[in-house]
């Protein structure tokens, strides 16, 4: 067992430092086996998204970014949706990695599928669009590690507070309703369903129990995990249902059945086409939230179109036409002058287009590991720990 | 056991005749919503429906997806129904002839399938699956749909087949045989005709079975879509809802007929021994299989 | 050699027979000979199929309990040992849900059977042949309907504008908020699992003989006391054998209650397991509670002759 951990503290040690270095470089060299150009099509391509990422006339025939994609590389797209980022690093590990050929990863499992050798370094010189992404996301460390890209960023966005304008009167400022005992809309909240939501309690706590000195929300100690979990426990009484498939959130929002809670703009967006009374925020304390990047897997059966999928999804037309329909913010900062033309100021105001600023502001999803990264040392709860004491949460209601 | 007439009172009829007609109720009104509910022109799945549409039937046949998914679903009933028809009647055939040792071990392991929660046959599968594609590059595909399918329809077809064996005499076998005929010609002239509807009736069921199967079918299939794990697919998708209600009702409907002509094949010889039904008689025989020997 | 006669009366030779038959009499006679080996040609296939393909797994399955998931590259290490069940043993939260997941079954057998007995009855006792044919049928129709569509119908119909709520509306008696409740899981399980309850229910009824109950009226009992002490008494036995479907299937069901629950059952655990958090290991290890409360569960209907009494 002693061996073990020490292995564990090892490997993640070393991903650390290769990651600590992968911050500088903006001039990628591309490893020796990259390929130099995208080859022919091989006619078929396997995807791992989350829902919303990948429409193709199905929701809204005027909602569609594969059929020109197919028409134009032939290659067919298969999509599987995923409603949690464990779900999809085990699908991406499904019959040795070659059932599928790529996923919408957000941080929490980049650099779990990074680590395992699941998805291969990408060469993001046959990607023409990869230079106009905004900065920040150009080499994050959550998909590049010492200079090597494993993959291209697609849309970012924080995880908003809904809410049923009808109901939830005066408009929240604060995540307060959905977890103090207090709230009036208790037995009609909502939650994510994912060991992930722990950092939204510790989001929670860092602003209204400063002596827990919560910094960064994934690097949690045993004692601030333990507070996060009460709070999350606190919370279990008043959660009408908790939500991974966005169904499960949309549904009792329409019924009624629920009011509150954490959700993707995709569901705000969705809801809102609906006509149903709905209003998200960002409150005071911040927001969760993630950047997604397309990968591939290191055994993908259909490498190039994979590659095409990926400069497909880079352009500033693709972006803006995703941006509209799901709600979150593109990562190629020419897609923003697009937005901009098509929906006005919204695309400042409420999705922050191309603001640098409000990005860093954002809790990233990444995988919490045992290095807290900072002077505490290994001293932080990594995701095993994470799952477990999630499990806890969710066995009480 | 036929009667002329009951012998409760009068009271205790009505009262057990009226509860009857509400459970009755209970138990059809959830399929009629869902039928009413496929033809809901809106998108939306509030009560009440604002009117009746099939425009909803038109998009479902046109939806690929669900065309490919239909097929999926009748190549897998199609071949696990076979499975299970050989299996099945092979093994009612042993058991029924031979007394052996193991005798009741080999019901209960036919039964087991069923027996046991889906969810542990179905990981049990899995695994197997999985190891299987590490060592010999097996992999998810309609096979091992059909594979764990036919594992438990094997049980069906089994007790509709023993069930009827258990009412043909053996004298007509040995009549058969001292006029000079050999075992094919027995089986194929004597026998065969005497079960025949009891293999139709066993086959319709595992088909049924199949056809609607989600639980274990969820760990064997893979990246293969049948019909039902369509539905549970896009049960997540609001703007799929009106194409999954009309392939639900349609589904609905579609898994009775076989039943039900099932039922009219087996009416004279004392009925379905249906499905998860099938335990109870198998279990039955398992036991008196212990008591005889 | 077989011999015809012709209408007029000569012996007609039948010719020679073929290779083929020739063949099809010599497997035949060593067939006859050897009764083992047609058992084994008869019962081969299906031994190997089981025995193979289903017994085999579910023992992969328990060894794999005993290996470790790496916490770090999240593969199957063939690390020995009891750290799953430990760990299952050691964590209030797993005990709970398969107390809370025991219960739900359990409520949902007792359930079936009182809604069954009066159907069951009546088809049994009261009804004339043709409506208890009728009666059956309709009774095992629901079963062959799709066990998802039927779930999926519930979660429409408990949901806050569904059917239900708008029912109790037109008749002013207010709304219920019974969508995604473990009220609604006890509704759609017992709703789902009636079928199969109902036939053995009804078997039991029926073997009771009209003697017994005559006599009880004779000695002066009134229905109700001759049912409560002479019929159920009997029929009991028969009601355990019939509700082993109704207990194992809400035990490892996961699909109901992720659709219109929001409580965590074993199913779910082990579901979640499998399908998120890819350990195997510790599913398996969970998974073997409801085999073993089956097992239980079965062992208990024995010891009550439930069986028998069929």
């Amino acid at each position: 067992m002693k061996r073990y951990r020490a292995n564990l503290i090892a490997a993640v040690g070393v991903t650390l430092a290769l990651a600590a270095c992968g911050g500088t470089s903006n001039n990628p060299q591309p490893g020796s086996n990259l390929p130099t150009s995208i080859g022919p099509g091989e006619g078929a391509l396997n995807l791992v998204a989350w829902t919303g990422y990948v429409e193709s006339g199905k929701t809204d025939p005027k909602v569609d970014w594969v059929t020109p994609f197919t028409t134009q590389t032939g290659c067919k797209v298969n999509v599987k949706f995923a409603d949690t980022s464990d779900e999809m690093v085990t699908l991406m590990r499904q019959g040795g990695g070659t059932q599928w050929d790529g996923v919408s990863a957000s941080g929490d499992a980049t650099n779990r599928l990074i680590a395992h050798g699941d998805v291969a370094e990408v060469n993001v010189n046959l990607v023409p669009d990869f230079k106009d992404v905004i900065q920040s996301l150009q080499s994050p460390r959550h998909n590049t590690i010492n200079g090597k890209h494993y993959g291209v960023p697609y849309m970012y966005g924080p995880n908003v507070l809904m809410y049923n304008t009808q109901v939830v009167f005066p408009a929240p400022t604060s995540w307060k309703d959905t977890w103090e005992t207090s709230s009036p809309y208790k037995g009609k909240v909502t939650a994510y369903d994912s060991p992930i939501f722990i950092a939204d309690a510790a989001l929670y706590l860092k602003a209204h129990n400063k002596n827990l000195g919560i910094n960064d929300v994934y690097e949690l100690t045993t004692n601030q995990l333990e507070a996060a979990i009460t709070l999350l426990k606190q919370q279990a009484p008043m959660i009408k249902k908790y939500w991974a498939a966005t169904t499960d959130e949309t549904d009792p929002f329409s019924s009624g059945d629920v009011v509150i809670g954490t959700a993707w703009p995709y569901q705000v967006s969705f809801l809102k086409t609906e006509k149903k009374p709905v209003a998200a925020v960002v409150p005071s304390e911040g927001a969760t939230g993630w950047a997604d990047t397309w990968m591939m897997s290191s055994h993908a059966a259909h490498p190039n179109c994979m590659y095409q999928w990926m400069k497909w999804t880079e352009t500033p037309a693709v972006q803006d036409q995703v941006a509209e329909f799901y709600g979150a913010t593109p990562s190629n900062a020419k897609a923003c002058d697009i937005l901009r033309k098509n929906i006005g100021d919204s695309a400042d105001k409420d999705y922050h287009c191309g603001d640098d600023a409000f990005l860093k502001n954002i809790a990233l999803w990444k995988t919490p590991l045992q290095e807290c990264g900072d002077s505490r040392g290994t001293t932080c709860t990594d995701y095993t720990v994470w799952q477990r004491r999630w499990q806890e949460v969710r066995g009480t209601k | 056991m036929t009667r002329n007439r009951a012998i409760e009172p009068r009271s205790v009829q009505v009262s057990m005749g009226v509860v009857s007609v509400l459970v009755l109720l209970f138990l059809y009104v959830p399929l009629l919503v869902i039928i009413l509910y496929a033809f809901n022109p809106a998108r939306s799945q509030s009560w009440p429906l604002p009117g009746l549409s099939t425009r909803w039937f038109v998009a479902t046949w046109n939806n690929a997806d669900v065309r490919t998914a239909l097929i999926t679903s009748l190549k897998a009933g199609l071949g696990a129904t076979t499975i299970a028809l050989v299996l099945g009647s092979l093994a009612a055939f042993a058991i029924h002839r031979f007394k052996f040792f193991g005798r009741e071990a080999v019901s209960f392991v036919l039964i087991l399938p069923l027996a046991l929660p889906g969810i542990v046959t179905g990981m049990a599968l899995n695994s197997t699956i999985n190891l299987g594609g590490q060592l010999l590059g097996l992999s998810f595909s309609l096979w091992t749909i059909i594979i764990g399918h036919a594992t438990f329809c094997v049980v069906v077809v089994y007790n509709n087949v023993i069930a009827r064996l258990r009412r043909t005499t053996t004298s007509l076998v040995e009549a058969s045989s001292d006029l000079g005929a050999d075992g094919v010609q027995t089986f194929r002239y004597v026998i065969l005709p005497n079960i025949a509807t009891a293999l139709m009736a066993g086959g319709l069921l595992a088909f049924a079975l199949s056809f609607d199967e989600i639980i274990v079918t969820n760990f064997t299939s893979g990246s293969e879509i049948t019909l039902p794990k369509w539905i549970f697919n896009n049960l997540r998708l609001p703007n799929q809802r009106p194409v999954v209600n009309v392939v639900a009702s349609v589904l609905l409907i579609a898994s009775l007929i076989p039943v039900y002509i099932a039922q009219r094949l087996t009416q004279e010889s004392g009925g379905l021994v249906s499905g998860r039904g099938a335990v109870v008689p198998a279990i039955e025989d398992a036991a008196e299989q212990a008591a005889a020997s | 050699m077989a011999q015809t006669l012709t209408r007029s009366g000569e012996r007609l030779q039948a010719p020679p027979p073929s290779a083929v038959r020739r063949l099809r009499h010599h497997v035949g006679a060593l067939l006859h000979r050897f009764p083992g080996a047609r058992l084994a040609l008869l019962l081969g296939p299906v031994l190997v199929w089981m025995v193979v393909i289903y017994l085999g797994s579910l023992a992969l399955l328990f060894v794999t309990s005993f290996w470790r998931q790496d916490n770090v590259t999240g593969a199957i290490v063939q690390n020995w040992g009891l750290t799953n069940y430990q760990f299952l043993v050691q964590t209030p939260v797993y005990r709970t849900i398969a107390i809370r997941t025991v219960g739900i079954a359990l409520a949902v057998t007792v359930t079936d059977i009182v809604l069954a007995i009066p159907i069951a009855y009546y088809a049994a006792r009261i009804a004339r042949p043709r409506v208890r044919t009728f009666l059956l049928l309709s009774m095992v129709l629901p079963l062959w309907s799709s066990y998802l569509v039927r779930v999926y119908a519930w979660r429409t119909i408990l949901s806050g504008d569904g059917v239900l709520n708008w029912s109790l509306h037109q008749i002013h008696l207010g709304s219920v908020n019974l969508g995604f409740s473990r009220w609604s899981l006890w509704i759609v399980f017992s709703y789902l699992w009636l079928p199969y309850v109902t036939l053995p229910v009804y078997a039991a009824l029926e073997r009771i003989p009209n003697s017994l109950i005559e006599a009880s009226t004779d000695l002066g009992a009134r229905w109700f006391t001759t049912f409560r002490r002479v019929i159920l008494p009997i029929a009991i036995p028969g009601f355990v054998a019939g509700s082993i479907f109704a207990f194992s299937l809400t035990l490892g069901d996961y699909i109901a209650p992720s659709l219109v629950g929001d409580t965590e059952f074993i199913g779910n655990v082990i579901y979640q397991s499998v399908g998120i958090a890819n350990d195997i290991p510790f599913a398996a290890a969970y998974a073997v509670v409801p085999a073993l409360v089956m097992a239980a569960y079965l062992l208990i209907a024995r010891q009550m002759k439930a069986f028998e009494a069929l």
